[in-house]
């Protein structure tokens, strides 16, 4: 059987969001004109997240994916979180200090970020409190070290990316009186998350990753033609510094058993990661926890289970890198996603797909008489041929949308097969992740304009 | 330079098919201008007199054709209906398969219109007039409210009068002064295409082809064909006010031009094979309200203006022109402008964003079907009453009017209405029996409309100085007892009205004065420029401290006295009275015994942080007395089939109180000197030369038959003796009722001559609704019969006034 075209389009659609920053009247001092992303689940409940969110008391703009493993609680605590230790992280000290003291006199807060969320994007209601106390916490840290110093975004990013998994591991040992919070600290705590998160702020863009998501620039050479920049590397079996990292932090005792499999310990994909306390914690740690956690985390073989050749905790870590870029007019576009993504198409055929779908909706070519001969029938032909060209590209209304067509449906030949896309998405669920993987991409258009005008001013 | 705006790139049609009888009037004028203009200066302006045929594709767009075409008869303008077989006879080339009619003007015409400016400004050069070519005015001096010269960049030249004519320009040099006049237009991009000339050339004196439902025009050009149109999605230009400084031809898109070129074909399929040239694009200038903008500034005085010609500006150029130069003139323009008048606008309409939105859908709608009581759909929501929320929620749909949010209708829950396209309509409207129990309600229990939009001004002194400026400026006496009501008019010299108003004594010193709500500009500029500059008389704009709620019906009466623990009985309470009075918690309400509508009832003037409380009372307490809500359409009914006339609609600066039966608002006999005195003596003892009549159709099918709006030409004993100015169905009388002048034309010379009421009441009538005419009884004063319930003393709002 086969899902007819509009039924396909309203599975690809389903989880499609687009923001554009807004603009008055033709003016747009951003560097962001607007982004798209969507998702596309394989498992059922889906594990990827992605967030986004401009920072209302610094500049900039805030966008990341997230993959979770062994169960989306800590993708979707971090895709929660992450932006907030990150926007707290960059903000000046008297900032701080007024919103430490509007807490402290419970006066209204200053809002810290503007999210831009899809309707299915959600927040946990339950543990907003203590995830506020940690945060809390954490600035009247920032507060009492006053280093004086203007905030460094890539320090920024760095910071916030350990605090936050710090907090998580904490969270999980303290535990909550509240069962429920209890046993979801836990299960965040317990399940990880990769992070690729982009911050951008005029022409100067940071990308913090953690994990094996990418992202990657989408670069228009002068003759028009597509390519991409890397802008994060993989953290996994296939990066060598990254196998070098890792034996370089154990003994040389365990180099054997660190990677089998092009897998942690034989286990983990990623080598860097949110949560994971199995592979942080010290195994008397995770014990007293284990035992002292509610049964369902008791009766829960995975929780339980140590991972074999453990003998030097900790093996993973949140720790990002940091990749520096300063925008030029010819970047037009970034895109974020998950490995789903990465797994099925290679770089430059993103950078491809993506830019001509761009330009396509944008700005067509002009057609100009000039000097020729031109009779008003063929102007008429040419032009009706030209709306139906377009009608067949605005099919799709969202960049990622469009991205996670191409990745699930094309053929050999580079080329969307309607038959190819109804099968894979008419897969039973349970069948699904064999196919493929969670699908999560964000796509960032720039505004050439604007980064233009930024690189005069310089 | 000289035509080096959008007169370099204009089409050069001259078209009098124009809706608007000022601008059809206008459109003549220039007709008529240009074909001698030629012969006067010597300067070729190709005037080629070939005609002009409006296209039908639809019925409905036929009605409208037709309505056009009436009014273009009775000026003797010659035009007919068409079938499409004739107009294949009139050109060959058209595609008749779709069309249901047309619309034939044999006298409309094509010129060149650089040529035309260069004629002109030759013949002007010739009367003594310089003209500075290459000079750029940098802005206009204004000293105490008047134009004093002109900073330009070759120096200053001094000047009573300043004229802006800087088309799209215009905006930005009203801006350019300390004290920004107004200017709400805005420019679009607008497309037209020039080919090469046909195999066989195309004859030049084939007519000009405009079929407006495929949103072109075409007229032939050099042997080929020039066609433009209004695109649905036009593209707005120059919003952030960087404008070019010199017209230049922008950048072709074909994308867009697109669907017009189907149309073309379409029209056309012969013209496949004729070779492109270019595609012009201009900048057009278009205005909130489709009309052009001319007049006086209301805070500079001498500032005249004259631009927005919403692309007719070859139409309209010559007959503007003479209007503008009369009112510099002579103080006043020979015809009413008050459609045109700048003063229509006031700085509300002069948001950039705003007019960026409006004009986007102005544009369209030039193409559009012109059906009665078409709201503009951009730009609203602007000002509000602080029901407005509360109004919303019970159904209530809104019309704007100066910016403000005023309710039609209330639908009621569960029942339909059409959508807003298919609500298009010249016949019964779907909103007929909402508004039929609206009226119902108002006659037979108690109604309550928001009229907070009228303007409001308050007028005070120290001594005496208020009383006896206003009794100067008024034509009624208004030396009446503290918390009285007056109807009164606010005339011209020459009698006429420039604002129709009611004014409350508040006390001997000061004064109330409710004013229709588009007076806001008007009526402030004309009190400031004829008040006595004196510190102690103040003028108060308070239009935006007090919401008006309309109580009307007979019941009105039990609601007010039960929230106020006052008697409200007539022998308390006359009419025309107003007092402060406490409704429920809130004091210091300003209530008046006027409803605008001749039916009993009150107003009720509240501070707007009271309105909510207020409204709430009312409602909650006149629920046993069967209240409800109503619309400003209800209002109109009632008060047309009162034979009641709405200053802007049926009164204009023309019209003197002697002329529409009002001389009992008059103080003639008071001994006192008045403007407007003069005229009005002597039409007393003269007689007038047009009447303010009230017509019902006979033999009108209100089911059936196309409805009147306004504008349709009244015939007596066979002869067209002038318009109608506004008609409603009155569910009364079960008939539609016309309200409009009749002027007596000799049937020999067309000179005027006095109306007299035996002329009136001696004659058959009939109104004539596109092209079908239907027999209409007339009459002077109103039906007594619907006065029936309660009459008051003889105090009752007698055809008094009213507005909309």
């Amino acid at each position: 059987f086969y899902l007819t075209p509009p039924q396909v389009n309203s599975i690809l659609k389903a989880n499609e969001y687009s923001f554009k920053v807004p603009e008055f009247d033709g003016k747009n001092v951003s560097s962001v004109l607007g982004f798209d992303s969507n998702q596309l689940p394989a498992n059922a409940p889906i594990e990827d997240r992605r967030s986004a969110a401009t920072c209302l008391q610094t500049r900039g703009m805030l966008l990341g994916v997230f993959d979770g493993h062994a169960g989306c609680a800590c993708a979707q605590a971090v895709s929660e979180r992450l932006f907030y230790y990150i926007a707290v992280s960059l903000l000046p000290h008297e900032t701080l200090l007024e919103i430490e003291n509007a807490v402290e006199s419970g006066r209204a807060l200053l809002p810290i970020l503007q999210w831009h969320k899809h309707p299915n994007d959600y927040f946990s209601k339950e543990a907003s409190k203590l995830y506020f106390n940690s945060l809390r916490t954490y600035w009247q840290e920032l507060i009492d070290l006053n280093s004086g110093e203007t905030t460094d975004v890539r320090e920024a990013l760095i910071n916030a990316f350990k605090r936050l998994d710090n907090d998580i591991s904490l969270e999980a040992q303290v535990g909550d009186p509240n069962s429920f919070l209890n046993y979801l600290v836990l299960r965040v705590a317990f399940s990880g998350s990769t992070a690729c998160v982009a911050h951008v702020d005029g022409v100067d863009l940071h990308v913090a990753n953690t994990g094996d998501s990418r992202a990657m620039l989408g670069v228009q050479e002068e003759d028009g033609s597509w390519s991409a920049v890397n802008l994060s590397y993989d953290h996994n079996a296939q990066n060598e510094h990254e196998v070098e990292r890792v034996k370089m932090e154990h003994p040389k005792s365990e180099e054997k058993s660190l990677v089998k499999q092009d897998r942690l310990l034989g286990l983990l994909m990623p080598f860097r990661a949110f949560g994971d306390v199995k592979f942080k914690w010290s195994i008397e740690l995770q014990k007293r926890v284990v035992e002292s956690g509610p049964d369902q985390l008791n009766e829960n073989e995975y929780t339980k289970f140590i991972p074999p050749n453990y003998h030097t905790p900790p093996y993973l870590t949140a720790e990002p890198e940091v990749i520096h870029h300063k925008l030029r007019p010819q970047d037009k576009f970034l895109v974020l996603a998950t490995d789903g993504l990465w797994e099925t198409m290679h770089r430059q055929d993103v950078a491809r797909i993506v830019g001509e779908y761009l330009t396509g909706v944008h700005h067509q070519q002009p057609i100009a008489v000039g000097g020729y001969k031109v009779t008003l029938g063929q102007m008429h032909g040419l032009l009706t041929e030209r709306r139906a060209k377009i009608s067949s590209v605005f099919e799709d209304q969202n960049a990622a949308t469009h991205l996670i067509r191409h990745a699930v449906g094309n053929n050999e030949f580079g080329t969307v097969d309607h038959e190819r896309l109804s099968k894979m998405l008419s897969l039973p669920e349970e069948l699904a992740r064999m196919y493929r993987d969670d699908i999560t991409i964000i796509v960032v258009q720039f505004n050439s304009h604007v980064i233009g005008a930024y690189q005069n001013e310089e | 330079r000289l035509a080096a705006g959008t007169t370099r790139f204009c089409a050069g049609i001259v078209s009098t098919a124009r809706p608007v009888s000022i601008e059809l009037k206008m459109a003549h004028y220039s007709n008529k201008l240009y074909q001698q203009l030629e012969q006067e200066t010597g300067v070729q302006t190709g005037y080629m007199k070939t005609g002009s045929i409006s296209l039908a594709q639809t019925q409905d767009r036929l009605i409208s054709l037709k309505r056009i075409a009436s009014s273009l008869n009775v000026m003797g303008i010659p035009c007919e209906i068409i079938s499409p077989k004739k107009v294949l006879q009139l050109h060959p080339l058209i595609n008749i398969h779709d069309l249901v009619g047309a619309m034939y003007v044999p006298e409309d015409a094509l010129v060149s219109s650089a040529n035309v400016s260069l004629a002109l400004a030759t013949a002007a050069s010739r009367n003594g007039v310089q003209i500075h070519e290459r000079t750029s005015v940098s802005h206009v001096t204004i000293q105490k409210g008047r134009v004093t010269g002109v900073e330009t960049d070759r120096g200053r030249i001094q000047c009573e009068y300043f004229v802006n004519c800087a088309g799209q320009w215009a905006y930005e040099l009203g801006h350019s002064g300390e004290e920004p006049v107004h200017i709400p237009l805005h420019a679009c991009e607008h497309f037209y295409l020039l080919t090469h000339p046909l195999q066989e050339p195309l004859s030049s004196s084939l007519p000009t082809i405009v079929d407006p439902d495929g949103r072109i025009y075409i007229r032939n050009w050099q042997g080929g064909i020039l066609s433009g149109g209004f695109e649905k999605n036009p593209k707005p230009l120059f919003t952030e006010g960087r404008n070019q400084l010199e017209i230049q031809n922008l950048q072709e898109d074909w994308d867009h031009f697109g669907p017009l070129l189907s149309a073309l074909l379409r029209r056309m399929p012969g013209l496949e094979a004729l070779q492109i040239m270019q595609l012009v694009n201009c900048p057009e200038s278009f205005t909130p309200d489709m009309r052009c903008i001319m007049g006086e500034s209301p805070t500079a005085r001498g500032y005249f203006v004259l631009a927005g010609m919403n692309s007719a500006g070859i139409s309209y150029g010559g007959g503007a022109g003479k209007y503008l130069a009369e009112w510099i003139v002579n103080g006043y323009p020979s015809q009413n402008v008050w459609p045109l008048d700048l003063k229509r606008f006031g700085t509300l309409q002069s948001s950039r964003t705003f007019l960026r939105h409006r004009v986007m859908e102005v544009m369209p709608l030039m193409c559009d079907l012109k059906v009665p009581r078409w709201d503009f759909q951009t730009g609203r929501q602007l000002r509000t009453s602080p029901l407005y929320d509360r109004l919303d929620a019970q159904g209530a749909r809104w019309m704007e009017k100066h910016g403000f949010e005023r309710v039609k209708y209330f639908v009621p829950p569960g029942s339909d209405l059409l959508d807003l396209d298919h609500s298009k309509t010249f016949y019964k409207p779907d909103w007929f029996d909402i508004v039929g129990s609206e009226v119902k309600c108002c006659k037979e229990a108690v109604c309550v409309i928001d009229m907070s939009s009228f303007t409001k001004f308050e007028i005070s002194s120290t001594g005496d100085q208020a009383l006896e400026s206003l009794q100067y400026l008024f034509s009624n006496d208004l030396d009446v007892p503290v918390g009285h009501v007056v109807h009164t008019g606010m005339l011209n010299e020459k009698g006429g009205y420039e604002n129709d108003c009611s004014i409350a004594r508040l006390s001997k010193r000061s004064f109330f004065m409710i004013s229709p709500t588009d007076q806001q500009v008007h009526c402030w500029a004309w009190l400031k420029n004829h008040l006595p500059d004196d510190s102690n008389l103040v003028l108060e704009d308070v239009t935006w401290k007090y919401t008006a709620l309309n109580l009307i019906g007979p019941r009105a009466v039990d609601v007010l006295s039960e929230l106020s623990y006052a008697p409200m009985t007539a022998e308390h309470f006359p009419s025309l009275f107003c007092k402060e009075m406490s409704v429920g918690y809130a004091n210091g309400i300003r209530v008046m015994s006027i409803t605008h509508t001749g039916e009993p009832g009150f107003v009720l003037y509240i501070p707007i942080e009271y309105a909510l409380h207020v409204y709430n009372e009312v409602m909650n307490m006149g629920q046993k007395y069967g209240i409800r809500n109503a619309g400003y359409y209800a209002l109109r009914s009632l008060r047309i089939e009162k034979f009641f006339a709405f200053w802007g609609q049926d009164l204009d600066a023309f019209t003197t109180p002697m002329e529409c039966g009002r001389e009992f608002q008059v103080k003639l006999d008071k001994g006192m000197q008045f403007l407007g005195q003069e005229v009005l003596l002597d039409q007393k003892q003269n007689g007038v030369y047009k009447r303010f009549t009230m017509f019902i159709l006979e033999d009108h099918d209100t089911d059936m038959d196309l409805w009147p709006w306004w504008g349709e030409p009244i015939f007596r004993n066979g002869h067209y003796v002038g318009k109608t100015t506004s008609s409603a169905y009155s569910y009364t009388l079960e008939r539609h009722v016309c309200l409009g002048f009749v002027h007596n034309f000799d049937e020999k010379t067309g000179e005027e001559l006095v109306v007299t009421t035996d002329f009136i009441n001696q004659g058959e009538y009939e109104i004539d609704i596109a092209g079908q005419r239907f027999q209409a009884k007339a009459k002077l004063y109103p039906f007594s019969s619907l006065f029936t319930q309660r009459r008051r003393k003889d105090e009752v709002e007698l055809s008094g006034y009213q507005r909309e």
